[in-house]
């Protein structure tokens, strides 16, 4: 017995006026839309989570230049200034560019200097031509979104590393690894959740507990000791491509646990809800009743599921490759590009091997408040 | 309480034996055993083998017989206190990992509390103060340091002290009290180092905590017993601290089971940046160096420390929550 | 009962600030409170009045706000306003519990979970008075025999998930009254628990307040409760006093509109609607016997259960062809549970439930395949208790109502259009609703929809579990009305459950009593009303307030 429910019309004894307005044929998507774009920061962090999966789907086109390009002469050449205007005999004029260097080796640490050199203007422009790549390894193509208008000169916007390669370009093609690992990994983690969280909530009974069982298993073991271990025991000589799948598979193997517990949960209140019952007292068929009455009530919640596990999976990935036993060389993820930040002589003289860190963190920043932003509107229906 | 206590060790088996299996299984993933191994390194530094050894060996591990068989001679060995041989040190694994992991379990134990010390009276705060500034910047913290790789903080402090202050901040202890025996000076070394990885390895989770906190007060804030408590006339302050932040505590205690494997994680990490003589730094060269035994006996024991730490809890939760205890 | 006036309130209005508009959910409301007298506050959902009883003790919840008015409080010091003391400070929290106790609806959170029934008492003890501990305590066990639970001493050390609903109240009763309060507010103290429980604690706070000389403020929705207990009456509608009066005045002389269309819905369902004479010979259309459903429990060593709770226990009834049959009971009987494994929901451990189809011979659900299930679902149907959770959120009106056509019979898309709109029309809302998404609509017409859902395939016997508990009580016989004529047009037998005495008298031909998974009694619904046999129908029957105060013993000759 519980108080007779609230609701505005109720209150009007002849309760025949229906209630009119926009959203009464809005569906849900409409609603949790509705509700989602008033959560201003997830509204940013869905914009800056689209530019980043942008940069990652045009990785070749927007680096300068391909991440295995090296150049012992500009080893940990520091970040190179834009210069809009140029000033010489002929005057001031448009015409962006950027310095070259003067180099020499410091006598005492061995270690090379480099000067700005206000001779070598090297003319920059948009969509030039430079080192000729695959798209997506299937269009040839040399055009590059930003880069020096003659391919030999050194470009280094935000610096070069220990080898003289040019970390934007590598920071550039490590998003890709970065976001792809992530986006796959949740596939592969979504897919074993559904499946495994699906059973266990719909069916419930034996398989349920055999399964919770497992969840909470795993859930109690430290990861970074099992991932470690998983990684180290793969072959030493296994293709950089083999590497990135098992490792996919070693992540996923620990990340559908979190989606199988959404699943699980909504599937088992799902389950009880009159509406379902009254959909199988209509009669429709198990397959019918689970896809047209359930599952609907599940898409957004596993969307928000699946946003919030992508940074883990991401943030999982660096620290992996980050010890040395996750993605290796030469693939280039930012976990792999942070091990040069690993040694101290190496980040005194070139802080910007943290930039690669920078792009993680904002990366999961963005994925975390587009999370909460859709979780918090993933029920528009809640009272 | 007792049969309570028992019930709850009893649980605790399955989940070891599961450990066991699990940390068996990654030593058995590289190819070849590790006698195989053992003997290809011996070869390499041109010193004779011993094949009456190398049989010892094998009958020692029971290589070559079945998978079970081997699975329980190592554990049975655990039993005992053995964990297998190191390959690369040469040693008895046991001799490596217990000074090692001691201070794992140190670390972590003084982490977990210092993240309740901090996370337990900002929790309550923001959400006493909802949407104040003090929330704000809990909130605003809380979203960056979940977002900060642990590694990434402890190389950015390394940074900053080198650069700026032109100390190191590696290690637990000075030179001089490295090897020192026990001593009040020597913990007050100790802390004087410890309380870098602490403040690294803690932060991730203090944040994800203080957020717990807030969450679950905001829950109780608004039950009928806290404004039924209001109705009978209690000072604010104190009717927040008996009724609703009382109930919010008892989730708060069982959330160790799930920090407790992420603080074990980050520290190991953490560790191997700052250079710790803690299990993370050994375990990492163990497996880069496919040295099994060593391995898995670390995975069995943060398994086995996460265990301890959830038995802790839940005992905790039972003294501190009547519905738990008398149900 | 002394005319000293000990509460003055005066035009006082409480706003809740939203997004972007501000409800007003108390306007300019006055009224007076006299020493040792019951006023009862009367009014639908989203009335006010609940807010109205809480700005008195400044108890309303942000963003809410008192602003406007007095609340004048008679202290030995004179009158104090309680509006200008504030939420906070030792001012307000002097009169909280000292001197204006509150009791609320839910007995089952209203209490700590984690702190013992003592505890709670003792405290507000000491919060108010300079006694000892001891001396708290002893006075805490007095109160717990006062409000008549039994073994006081040990009820102090016990928690109050230990204690049943009714128990817990009493437990929140004892509580109020720790410091001998003038006022006593009670905020729809007896709607979550059942009849005979409610019966029980309006008696105990009919007895405290005469002892002590109380004034109580008792809010409800119910005009039976008002009937039993009020010495003045006053209703309340969209936040706005509609009428106060003496109780025999109030349900003899309604003044307003308003008033006298919610006694109207009330009195409307006192007597049982006409309805065609039964005929002579009667057809079965479903007949249900020894029906059980046992839950094993604590399944002991090797899987075997130890013991059984036995939800339904051997039911047997019959329900004839065209005919209306009551199922009545507390939270707990078994009433919601039998209906559900009539259609399988549950699955019976044993019996029969012989049903008669429309062709065909009389097959037994209890134990029918899944196939023969799929061909009964288009002639069993059920209408569901909330009308919230029963209409899928996320499909439209049209996919709602449509579903049971779509696998019942062999429509086109076209012909389910027309169906879902003659439909609509039927159950009286406008035929063009069908795109609209469930939040368009409100739990009375929510219940309408699920009524077309229910006959849309022509079905020959309605489960209805508590289609209008949901529903305030001016909705309540416009929805039954509406399910008699259905009945008479398709020919509906129903299965009608309900907690609620006076809709099954108005609906039901027949009606079974229904007692922790048995049937106690089954019979005509006048004769069971009027003439009940088994004691515990009897005390059921006696316990249901009835909306007529001159039945009290009090009552005027």
């Amino acid at each position: 017995m519980s108080a007779p429910i609230d609701t505005a019309g109720d209150a009007d004894l002849l309760d025949q006026q229906v209630h009119a307005g926009s959203l009464v044929a809005a569906s849900q998507w409409t609603l949790i839309w509705h509700k989602f774009s008033r959560h201003r920061l997830a509204m940013v962090a869905l914009v800056v989570v689209v530019l980043i999966y942008l940069v990652a789907a045009f990785a070749e086109f927007l680096a300068p230049y391909d991440p295995g390009k090296f150049d012992p002469r500009y080893t940990f050449a520091p970040p190179q200034q834009i210069h809009l205007f140029l000033t010489d005999d002929e005057g001031t004029r448009f015409a962006p560019h950027v310095l070259g260097f003067k180099s020499q080796v410091d006598p005492k640490s061995f270690r090379r200097l480099f000067q700005p050199d206000p001779e070598k203007v090297i003319p920059i422009g948009f969509f030039v031509e430079g080192q000729p790549y695959k798209f997506w390894g299937i269009w040839e193509a040399n055009r590059h979104f930003l880069g020096p208008v003659d391919k030999a000169d050194p470009f280094f916007l935000i610096g070069g590393d220990r080898l003289g390669r040019d970390l934007l370009s590598r920071t550039i093609h490590g998003t890709r690894i970065s976001m792809s690992i992530g986006l796959v990994g949740v596939t592969l983690s979504l897919i074993i959740g559904l499946i495994l969280g699906g059973i266990s909530g719909y069916r419930g009974g034996l398989i349920d507990r055999v399964i919770q069982r497992v969840i909470e298993f795993i859930r109690s073991v430290p990861t970074i000791p099992l991932w470690l271990g998983l990684a180290a025991a793969m072959p030493k000589d296994w293709p950089p491509l083999q590497i990135y799948f098992a490792i996919l598979i070693i992540l996923s193997l620990i990340g559908w646990t979190e989606i199988a517990r959404v699943v699980r949960g909504r599937f088992l209140s799902l389950r009880r809800e009159d509406f379902v019952i009254a959909a199988r007292l209509d009669g429709v068929s198990e397959f019918r009743l689970i896809m047209r009455h359930m599952m609907p009530s599940l898409y957004s919640h596993i969307i928000a599921a699946i946003t919030l596990a992508i940074p883990n999976m991401i943030l999982a990935e660096t620290a992996l490759s980050f010890l040395g036993l996750g993605l290796q060389p030469p693939i280039v993820s930012w976990g792999v590009l942070l091990q040069d930040a690993q040694n101290l002589r190496a980040i005194t003289q070139a802080p910007w091997l943290f930039v690669p860190g920078i792009c993680v963190v904002v990366a999961v920043l963005a994925l975390n408040f587009l999370g909460d932003g859709v979780r918090d509107a993933a029920d528009p229906y809640a009272k | 309480m007792l049969i309570f206590i028992l019930k709850r060790v009893a649980g605790m088996i399955p989940a070891l034996f599961a450990i066991s299996i699990l940390a068996f299984t990654v030593i058995q993933l590289p190819p070849g055993d590790y006698v195989s191994t053992y003997a290809a390194q011996i070869a390499q530094t041109g010193e004779a083998v011993d094949s009456a050894v190398l049989a010892n060996l094998r009958e020692r591990y029971g290589l070559g017989e079945n998978i079970a068989v081997q699975y329980f001679k190592w554990i049975g060995g655990i039993v005992r206190g053995d964990f297998g041989q190191s390959f690369e040190w040469n040693q008895p694994v046991t001799e490596l990992v217990w000074g090692r992991m001691g201070m794992t379990a140190l670390i972590s134990f003084l982490t977990l509390i210092t993240m309740w010390a901090v996370s337990l009276p900002i929790g309550i705060i923001s959400a006493v103060r909802q949407y104040s500034i003090v929330d704000y910047l809990t909130t605003t913290f809380a979203f960056l340091a979940t977002a900060v790789p642990e590694f990434l903080v402890a190389i950015v402090l390394l940074y900053i002290s080198t650069m700026w202050f032109g100390v190191s901040v590696g290690g637990l202890f000075s030179p001089a009290f490295e090897n020192a025996p026990l001593s009040l000076a020597k913990v007050w070394d100790f802390l004087q180092h410890a309380w870098i990885p602490i403040l690294v390895i803690g932060l991730g989770s203090t944040a994800a905590l203080t957020r717990i906190m807030r969450a679950n007060l905001l829950d109780e804030l608004h039950k009928p017993y806290v404004e039924a408590a209001r109705a009978k006339g209690m000072p604010e302050g104190r009717l927040i601290l008996t009724y609703p932040v009382r109930v919010a505590l008892n989730p708060f205690i069982s959330t160790i089971g799930w920090v407790l494997p992420a603080l074990i994680s980050g520290e190991l990490i953490v560790s191997t940046v700052l250079n710790l003589p803690t299990a993370g730094p050994l375990l990492l060269q163990a497996l880069k160096s496919q040295d099994m035994y060593l391995a898995g006996a670390f995975i069995l024991l943060t398994g086995g420390l996460v265990l301890i730490g959830t038995l802790i809890s839940d005992i905790l939760l039972a003294i501190s929550d009547p519905r738990i205890r008398l149900s | 009962m002394s005319d000293e006036t000990i509460l003055r309130v005066r035009d006082l209005s409480v706003d809740f600030p939203l997004q972007k508009s501000v409800v007003h959910a108390v306007k300019q409301v006055s009224f007076d409170l006299k020493r040792g007298e019951t006023l009862c506050v009367v009014g639908e959902s989203g009335s006010g009045k609940s807010v109205t009883a809480r700005a008195i003790l400044q108890l309303v919840a942000k963003p809410g706000a008192i602003t406007g008015g007095q609340i004048l409080l008679d202290t030995a010091a004179g009158e104090v306003d309680i509006v200008r003391l504030g939420s906070r400070g030792l001012a307000i929290r002097e009169v909280r519990g000292r001197r204006i106790a509150m009791i609320f609806q839910e007995p089952m959170t209203s209490l700590s979970p984690v702190h013992t029934i003592g505890h709670q008492i003792i405290e507000t003890i000491l919060l108010h008075e300079k006694v000892s501990k001891e001396e708290a305590r002893k006075r805490a066990a007095d109160l717990l025999g006062r409000v008549r639970i039994p073994e006081p001493e040990k009820a102090l050390d016990r928690y109050s998930f230990e204690f049943s609903g009714g128990m817990r109240q009493r437990a929140m009763i004892a509580m109020a009254l720790s410091c001998n309060p003038e006022i006593l507010i009670a905020d729809e103290p007896t709607t979550a628990l059942d009849v005979t429980t409610q019966a029980e604690i309006l008696s105990l706070i009919r007895e405290l307040q005469r002892d002590r000389g109380m004034a109580v403020l008792f809010i409800t929705h119910d005009m039976g409760v008002v009937a039993q207990i009020a010495d003045r009456v006053m209703v309340m509608f969209r936040g706005e006093k509609v009428e106060e009066a003496g109780v025999f005045d109030l349900f003899e002389r309604p003044q307003q509109a308003y008033t006298r269309a919610l006694l109207g819905s009330v009195l409307k369902l006192e007597t049982p609607a006409p309805r065609p004479p039964r005929p002579a010979t009667e057809k079965p259309i479903a007949k249900i016997e020894k029906l059980e459903l046992h839950f094993p429990l604590n399944a002991g060593f090797m899987g075997r259960p130890t013991n059984y709770l036995k939800a339904i226990d051997g039911v047997s009834l019959t329900i004839n062809q065209g005919e209306t049959v009551g199922v009545v009971g507390e939270s707990g009987s078994g009433k919601t549970t039998l209906g559900r494994t009539l259609l399988r929901v549950y699955d019976p451990t044993g019996g029969q439930v012989m049903y008669w189809p429309s062709n065909g011979e009389p097959v037994d659900i209890a134990t029918l395949g899944r196939k023969g299930m799929k061909s009964l679902y288009g002639e069993v149907r059920m209408v569901f208790q909330d009308p919230h959770s029963s209409l899928n959120p996320r499909m439209t009106i049209y996919q709602t109502i449509s579903e049971p056509l779509r696998t019942n019979t062999d429509m086109t898309e076209r012909q389910m259009m027309d169906r879902v709109s003659e439909l609509l029309s039927r159950v009286g809302l406008p035929p063009d609703i069908g795109d609209r998404y469930p939040h368009a609509f409100s739990g009375g017409q929510r219940q309408r929809i699920s009524i077309a859902r229910a006959v849309a395939v022509r079905p020959r016997l309605i489960i209805a579990d508590e289609p209008t508990s949901a529903l305030d009580v001016s909705l309540r016989h416009q929805v039954l009305d509406l399910m008699r004529d259905l009945q008479n047009e398709y020919r509906l037998s129903y299965l009608f459950i309900s907690h609620d005495i006076s809709v099954i008298r108005y609906f039901c031909d027949r009606v079974a009593v229904m007692k922790n998974g048995k049937i106690v009694e089954v019979g005509d619904v006048v004769q069971i009303c009027e003439r009940p046999q088994h004691a515990y129908t009897q005390s059921l029957i006696g316990a249901v307030p009835r909306p007529d105060p001159r039945l009290r013993a009090d009552a005027p000759q």
